[in-house]
């Protein structure tokens, strides 16, 4: 049964916006599947290669500028993009690895919070290349959310079905040795400078792929939407925690829930404060719901401490220790 | 014939000579032991080997090769494995996963990785052990662990630094048989041990070392009598007495 899960989550997913034509929640859906490309090339680098990554953004951000910057100056379609934006930003992943992964300890997670910041004044100060605060605007493809949504899928499919694979492979093993023990790893004969760079070049091409997608569907871009610190790069890593770090599942769980709890609080609690405040009448509770709806942030952070305190390894990495939590009859009747 | 050299062997940490001008040669096929008292130098002679960190003089020479300052994974793929005195299990991984990882480094599909590894466990004597998570193995287990992922790397030269330390008598057993047997294939060891039992049992010649420079050189039964060997671990009044 466990087995078939995720097909019988494929052919829901599938089914789903042809069932419910709902835009919103086709939004949120496309939303998802491109956290769960993000969120899988997170897990690639951080989760098994124990290499954290605090400045995803540069990657996501790199892809969407490509994509945008192609379409912007060349009439390229976008869609190219989805190809060369991960493929830039593996060129940006390239020469910050080759530096970074020489030391060990903390400074790969400084020095990436660092390149974060990097792209995104490069791409705000560059402004004949890139229009610097104004932003890119490119003409979306489709009127309909539907192929997006099928696109994003298969984007998000692909993301979570190559980490499969490669987790079976040689580069897996070393990747997890790595992250175990980089003494141990490398006195079993693996280059653990060259198998870094291997992960962090995976997670740059997804997380690419994934900006790319975002400047399709999106439309507009600007630095400090796609390089964001929290959105973006913060975000990604909450995805990964609160999924499950090193599951190759956890990702997609780590978006949905991630995604949905950013929403939750974007529309302060789906609109129930400002309904209140409508109900009331009290400026005070409209004036809550408009802070409510920044206070995203707060909700992270809060969520990350239950999820460290309660399932230390994610939904996923936890997820009998859930399901005994929830249905604690569950047990007594197996036990009997 | 000569598999592997060590000469004028230098390394200094700060002001301490760490190992001062070491030499020594081991020839193909036999049990070299190295001896000394608690930081004497042994294992970082065994860390210059594997290049954990640059050398400060000297060379090191396997099968005719220079292969002083060789990054670390290089020198395991040429054919040197390594234990470690401080055990080093990849944690959260299972002893099969820990093993496959190793085996890696000869074979390249999971398929062939597997097979060597499940022989090398059967060899090793881990098999039943092998789907444990490898922090939860007592420390028997896991210097026997450290001995097999170092078997799977299919050696031809295998360092072993205190392999024996902290095991019972029925788990001793255990290791002098393991270590002769992987001796029986062919397989040249150098083997740093305190137990005396042990290392004077199996080994075919011994080199001792105190402040990193060597006081003997020879087979048991001389390094054992050797005035300086004893007085470096039983102290002065004893050598006299
Ligand atoms: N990385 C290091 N940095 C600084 N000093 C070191 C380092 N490694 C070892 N030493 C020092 O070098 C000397 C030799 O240490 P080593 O570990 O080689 O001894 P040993 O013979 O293996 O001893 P033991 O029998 O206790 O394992 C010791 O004085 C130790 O403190
Ligand atoms: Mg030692």
């Amino acid at each position: 049964m466990k087995k078939f899960m995720p097909l019988i989550l494929l052919i829901i997913l599938i089914i789903f916006p042809l069932v419910y034509q709902n835009a919103y929640y086709q939004h949120l859906m496309i939303l998802v599947f491109i956290w769960v490309a993000i969120g899988s090339g997170w897990n690639m680098i951080a989760g098994f290669t124990g290499q954290v990554s605090f400045g995803d953004a540069a990657f996501f951000g790199t892809g969407a500028y490509t994509a945008g910057l192609l379409a912007h100056h060349f009439g390229i379609s976008a869609w190219w993009g989805m190809a060369f934006g991960g493929i830039m930003a593996m060129a940006v992943a390239f020469p910050f690895g080759w530096i970074c992964f020489r030391l060990r300890g903390a400074y790969f997670a400084l020095a990436s919070l660092a390149l974060n910041e990097v792209c995104r004044h490069i791409a705000t100060i560059a402004e004949p290349l890139t229009q610097g605060m104004v932003g890119i605007l490119i003409m979306p493809t489709f009127v309909s959310k539907i192929p997006y949504y099928y696109i994003a899928l298969a984007l998000a499919v692909v993301s979570v079905i190559s980490v499969q694979f490669i987790m079976q492979t040689k580069w897996g093993y070393y990747f997890l040795s790595i992250r175990e023990d980089q003494d141990a790893a490398e006195s079993l004969g693996i280059d653990t400078h060259r198998y870094k760079m291997v992960s962090l070049n995976i997670a740059a091409f997804l997380t690419g792929m994934a900006g790319a997608l975002f400047m399709n569907y999106m439309g507009f871009i600007d630095p400090e939407v796609v390089f964001s610190l929290h959105d973006i790069s913060i975000m990604a890593i909450l995805v990964g925690i609160v999924g499950g770090v090193g599951t190759i599942y956890g990702p997609a769980v780590g978006a949905f829930v991630m995604v949905a709890v950013h929403e939750f609080f974007r529309t302060g609690f789906f609109g129930f404060f400002k309904g209140l405040a409508v109900l009331t009448g009290s400026d005070f509770l409209n004036i809550a719901a408009k802070y409510i709806s920044h206070a995203h942030v707060l909700g992270f952070g809060i969520l990350v401490v239950l999820v460290i305190l309660y399932l230390p390894n994610g939904i996923v990495g936890d997820w009998n220790k859930l399901v005994g939590k929830l249905v604690p009859f569950k047990k007594k009747e197996a036990a009997t | 014939m000569i598999l592997f050299e060590v000469k004028n062997l230098v390394k200094h940490f700060g002001g301490l000579a760490a190992v001062n001008n070491v030499s020594f040669q081991v020839e193909k096929g036999e049990i070299f032991g190295l001896i000394g008292p608690n930081g004497s130098g042994k294992t970082t002679i065994f860390n210059c080997i594997s290049s954990y960190f640059p050398v400060t003089g000297g060379n090191i020479y396997f099968k005719d090769q220079k292969i002083t300052g060789m990054k670390t994974n290089k020198i395991c793929k040429i054919g040197i494995g390594r234990t470690f005195q401080v055990v080093k299990p990849l944690g959260r991984l299972s002893v099969l996963d820990n093993v496959i990882a190793a085996a890696f480094s000869k074979v390249q599909t999971k398929h062939e990785a597997r097979d060597v590894a499940m022989e090398t466990m059967e060899f090793c004597g881990l098999l039943h052990r092998k789907d444990v998570i490898a922090r939860s193995l007592p420390i028997g287990e896991r210097k026997r662990l450290e001995i097999t992922r170092a078997m799977a790397t299919r050696p031809e030269l295998l360092l072993l630094d205190e392999t024996a330390a902290g095991l019972n008598p029925t788990e001793l057993e255990g290791a002098i048989d393991l270590i002769k047997r992987i001796r029986d294939k062919g397989i040249t060891i150098i083997i740093v041990e305190h137990i005396m039992k042990v290392i004077m049992t199996i080994s075919d010649r011994i080199h001792a070392i105190n402040f990193g420079q060597t006081i003997a050189e020879g087979v048991p039964k001389e390094v054992s009598n050797n005035k300086a060997v004893i007085e470096a671990y039983l102290g002065e009044d004893y050598a006299q007495g």
